[in-house]
C-alpha cells in the first residue's frame, strides 16, 4: 500500500472521532483532560484558551526579562529615560531649532517626546520579541508550552519601561502647564492600539526570525526607516487630505497622532485616520498570529 | 479509552536531512532556490517519473515509524535502544515540542516533561528566582511552587545560597538545584528522558530514589534510560525501539535481557578493527577472544570458572616497558575488576609485528544472569597507546554448585562461597575495650 493511500485511510478512520478535538486539550465529561497530538494541517487558529492557561509563564517570563534587563546594565531604570530624552533633546536641535519644523502649536520638545514614548515602546518591543524565540531556543526544544506566549513576553516587557518614561511625560506636561482636555478619556484606547501593534509586528518578525536570520539584520534598518515615516519629528497636518487619512495605513501614525491629541489637545482630531490605523494594526495582528501558528510546529525542528 | 493513560497509534517522524527543516536558511537561499525551484521541477518531470520521489526519500530519514502503544494509568514504562532508535524522537512528540508528521496520541491525564534538568535556568537570576522561573516553566503554578519552596531548597542542599544568582553555583549545586525543581513536579503522567545522572554519588542514590518513589507512587510515567540495571527496578513494561520501530515490546526483564543479548551478537565479533578507540596507535588491540580453561571460545562465562581474555596486540616498532590493563565493567559502568600487567609484576616488550598476550582471572565468581564488558588499555611511559572501551561483552551463565536464587541485578554482581550458622553464646566483649 502506497504512504498516500494508507494515510487517506487512517484520517477517515479517525474522521468520526476526531471531529472536536484539534491538537488541543479538552475536558471530558469525568474530569479528566484528554490531549491529542496529531499532524496539524494547514492554518491553524490560536488557541486563546490555552493561552490564558499559561497566563502564570507569560508573567514569569516577562518579570524574567525585566530582572535579567535591569539587572545587567548600571544604570538600570535610567535607561527608560535616557533612551527617549536624548533623541527628544537632539530632535528638538535639529529639527525643531535649525530647521524649525511645526510642531501643531505645542512647545516641539513636548511634541516630539510623546511621540518618542509609544514609539521607544514599539521600537524595543519588536527587537527584544524578534529574538525571542531564538534567544531562548532550549526552552522552545525542551517544554511545551503556547509558542505564542515568547514574543508576547518580549512586547510586554517593555511596558515598565514604558511607564517610567510616560511619568516623564506627564512631569512634562505639568513644566510645560499643558492641561489634558476630555479628550484623555481615549488615551487608553491609543495605548491598546501600541500594543497591538506591536504584538502584531512582533509575531511576523518573530517567527520570521527563526527560519531567515536575516531578519536580525533587517530589524535595525527597519525600526529607522519607520522612525521616519511616523510623524514623531515632524506633524502629520504637513499632509493634505486625503493623503493624511492614508498615511494613517502606518498603525503608527494613529498611535501618535491619536496620543498628542488625546494628551496634548493638538487641536487636528485624528477620527479617521485613526480608524485606519486600528484596522491595519488589526490585519497585520491577525495575519501575524496565523503566521505564527502556520510556522510553529517547525520551530523546534529548526532552530 | 477505559483505564489507558496515553494511545499512541502509528506515529511516525521524518526529518528532512541537508536541507529544508533541519537547518535554517538565510534569506539568499529562498531566493536562489526560489529561481531555481521551477526548473527543478520542470526537469524532474521530463526525467522518468521516479526521480523526484527518489531524491526526496534520499534527502528524508524516518526518525519513528509506524510506532504503535498503550500506556495504562500507573504503568511505568521504559523505552529503551540505542543511539538513534528514535527514543528522543518518541519523548519529543508526547511531551510536543514536535509534531508527528503522521499518527496520532491520545493523553488523558496532565503531562509533564523532563527532557533535560534546569530548562530555562538564568544565570543572573539566583536561585530563588530560578526555583519560580524554571517551576513555571516546567508547568507549575506560582502558589504550587511557593507551597513546594522550601522542600526544594532542603532538597537541592543550596539554603546558605538561595539570594546568590546561580551563575556563583558550583556545577554540583546548580544541577541539584535544577533536579530538585524537577522532581517537584507532580503531573498524573510523567515523561523523562536520561536525566538521572546528575551530581555526585550520593545525589544521584537521592535522584534515582526519588525516581522509585515516583514509580512506586501510582503515577504513569515513561522513562528513557541507558541504564539497564536501573530500567528492570523502576519499569513494570519496556518498549525496545530500533530503527525507529517498536522491536519488541513486553515485560521489563525479558525484554531488557533480549536487548543486551542483542548488543552481544552486534559487539561481538572478535576483530576489534571498528571499535571506537583513543590512544597514540603505535601499537593496537587487533582481536580480543575470551576463552575457557580448555582453550574453547566462549560467550558465556560461567560462574566460578577461570575467565581467559586472549588478546592480539600489532606494533609498528619494537617498543620496551608496556603495560597492558583490562577492566571488567558491568553494562552501566561500574569497575568490578582490574588488571593490571605492572600489578601483576608481568613485563611486556612489543616487538614489530603481532603477538599474543592473554590474561587469565580465576574463578571469576559473578552473580549469574548479569552482562559484562571488557575494556582494553596499553600505555608505554605515560603515553596511552591504545585504549577501547566495551571490547567485549559476556554474561555470566550458572555453574555448577552455584545456584544463587536470585538473579535480580540490584542483589549485587560479585558473588562469594558463604555458609551460615547459629553461635551459642554472647558475642565477644565490645571492640576497643
Amino acid at each position: 500500500m502506497t504512504r498516500k493511500s494508507r494515510r487517506e485511510m487512517s484520517r477517515q478512520t479517525f474522521a468520526a472521532e476526531s471531529s472536536g478535538i484539534c491538537d488541543s486539550a479538552i475536558f471530558l465529561g469525568n474530569g479528566a483532560k484528554e490531549i491529542v497530538i496529531e499532524p496539524s494541517r494547514g492554518w491553524v487558529p490560536p488557541n486563546l484558551k490555552e493561552l490564558w492557561e499559561y497566563r502564570e509563564l507569560l508573567y514569569f517570563l516577562c518579570w524574567r526579562d525585566i530582572k535579567v534587563r535591569y539587572k545587567q546594565t548600571v544604570l538600570g531604570a535610567a535607561w527608560a529615560i535616557i533612551q527617549p530624552f536624548l533623541t527628544m533633546v537632539v530632535f528638538t536641535l535639529f529639527f525643531g531649532r535649525l530647521a524649525q519644523i511645526p510642531s501643531d502649536g505645542i512647545p516641539y520638545a513636548i511634541f516630539c517626546y510623546s511621540a518618542l514614548v509609544p514609539w521607544t515602546f514599539f521600537a524595543n518591543g519588536l527587537t527584544q520579541a524578534s529574538s525571542s524565540l531564538v534567544s531562548d531556543a532550549n526552552l522552545l526544544k525542551k517544554v511545551y508550552f503556547p509558542r505564542l506566549i515568547m514574543p508576547v513576553a518580549g512586547v510586554l516587557s517593555g511596558i515598565v519601561d514604558f511607564l517610567v518614561a510616560f511619568a516623564v511625560l506627564l512631569g512634562m506636561m505639568v513644566y510645560y502647564g499643558l492641561v489634558p482636555t476630555i479628550h484623555i478619556l481615549w488615551l487608553p484606547a491609543f495605548l491598546l492600539l501600541a500594543l497591538v501593534t506591536a504584538l502584531g509586528v512582533a509575531m511576523w518578525l518573530s517567527a520570521m526570525n527563526v527560519q531567515f536570520r536575516d531578519v536580525r539584520y533587517v530589524i535595525p534598518f527597519l525600526i529607522q526607516f519607520w522612525l521616519f515615516a511616523t510623524p514623531i519629528a515632524y506633524p502629520s497636518s504637513l499632509l493634505s487630505e486625503p493623503w493624511r487619512t492614508l498615511y494613517g495605513m502606518n498603525p503608527m501614525v494613529g498611535v501618535v497622532e491619536g496620543l498628542r491629541w488625546a494628551l496634548l489637545g493638538t487641536a487636528t482630531a485624528p477620527g479617521l485616520m485613526s480608524t485606519v490605523s486600528a484596522l491595519a494594526a488589526l490585519t497585520v495582528l491577525v495575519t501575524g498570529v496565523f503566521y505564527f501558528r502556520r510556522m510553529e510546529k517547525t520551530f523546534a525542528d529548526m532552530v | 479509552m477505559g483505564d489507558v493513560a496515553i494511545r499512541v497509534q502509528g506515529l511516525s517522524k521524518r526529518y528532512r536531512i541537508g536541507a529544508r527543516q533541519e537547518r535554517y536558511y538565510t534569506l539568499r537561499d529562498t531566493l536562489t532556490e526560489a529561481v531555481a525551484r521551477p526548473f527543478q521541477k520542470l526537469a524532474s518531470f521530463f526525467s522518468r517519473n521516479g526521480a523526484g520521489s527518489r531524491t526526496l526519500d534520499a534527502s528524508s530519514i524516518w526518525a519513528l515509524k509506524d510506532v504503535s502503544f498503550e500506556v495504562k494509568r500507573g504503568e511505568v514504562l521504559g523505552i529503551i535502544g540505542r543511539n538513534g532508535a528514535g527514543k528522543s524522537t518518541l519523548l519529543k512528540i508526547l511531551s510536543r515540542i514536535t509534531e508527528p508528521t503522521e499518527g496520532r496520541v491520545r493523553i488523558r491525564g496532565r503531562v509533564g516533561s523532563l527532557l533535560e534538568v534546569g530548562t530555562g535556568f538564568h544565570p543572573e537570576l539566583t536561585g530563588r528566582e530560578n526555583i519560580y522561573l524554571n517551576g513555571a516553566i516546567l508547568g507549575m503554578r506560582k502558589a504550587e511552587i511557593e507551597r513546594k519552596f522550601d522542600e526544594i531548597v532542603a532538597f537541592a542542599e543550596v539554603e546558605k545560597f538561595i539570594a546568590t544568582p546561580v551563575k556563583h553555583y558550583s556545577s554540583g549545586m546548580y544541577v541539584r538545584l535544577a533536579f530538585a525543581v524537577a522532581a517537584h513536579l507532580e503531573p498524573e503522567i510523567m515523561i523523562v528522558d536520561e536525566v538521572l545522572a546528575v551530581g555526585d554519588a550520593t545525589f544521584q542514590k537521592k535522584c534515582t530514589d526519588r525516581m522509585s518513589a515516583l514509580a512506586a507512587s501510582g503515577k504513569t510515567v515513561l522513562f528513557v534510560s541507558h541504564n539497564m540495571e536501573l530500567i528492570p527496578r523502576l519499569c513494570t513494561k519496556v518498549i525496545l525501539l530500533e530503527h525507529g520501530q517498536v522491536r519488541k515490546q513486553g515485560q521489563s526483564e525479558a525484554i531488557v535481557g533480549e536487548y543486551l543479548a542483542g548488543q552481544l551478537i552486534n559487539e561481538n565479533g572478535d576483530n576489534l578493527a571498528h571499535k571506537t578507540r583513543t590512544g597514540s596507535g603505535r601499537a593496537r588491540f587487533t582481536r580480543l577472544q575470551s576463552v575457557d580453561s580448555r582453550g574453547r571460545a566462549l560467550l558465556n562465562h560461567t560462574c566460578g570458572e577461570d575467565l581467559i581474555l586472549r588478546m592480539e596486540i600489532v606494533s609498528e616498532y619494537d617498543i620496551p616497558d608496556v603495560a597492558i590493563a583490562t577492566v571488567l565493567k558491568t553494562l552501566s559502568g561500574t569497575r568490578i575488576i582490574t588488571s593490571w600487567t605492572r600489578e601483576a609484576g608481568f613485563p611486556v616488550a612489543l616487538h614489530k609485528g603481532s603477538q599474543i598476550y592473554q590474561c587469565r582471572f580465576r574463578e571469576v565468581k559473578l552473580r549469574p544472569g548479569h552482562s559484562i564488558s571488557f575494556s582494553l588499555w596499553m600505555e608505554s611511559q605515560g603515553e596511552v597507546m591504545d585504549s577501547i572501551e566495551d571490547a567485549r561483552i559476556i554474561q555470566v551463565a550458572d555453574g555448577r554448585g552455584t545456584h544463587y536464587l536470585s538473579t535480580e541485578r540490584y542483589q549485587g554482581i560479585v558473588v562469594c562461597d558463604y555458609d551460615w550458622s547459629q553461635v551459642k553464646g554472647s558475642l565477644s566483649p565490645e571492640d576497643g575495650e
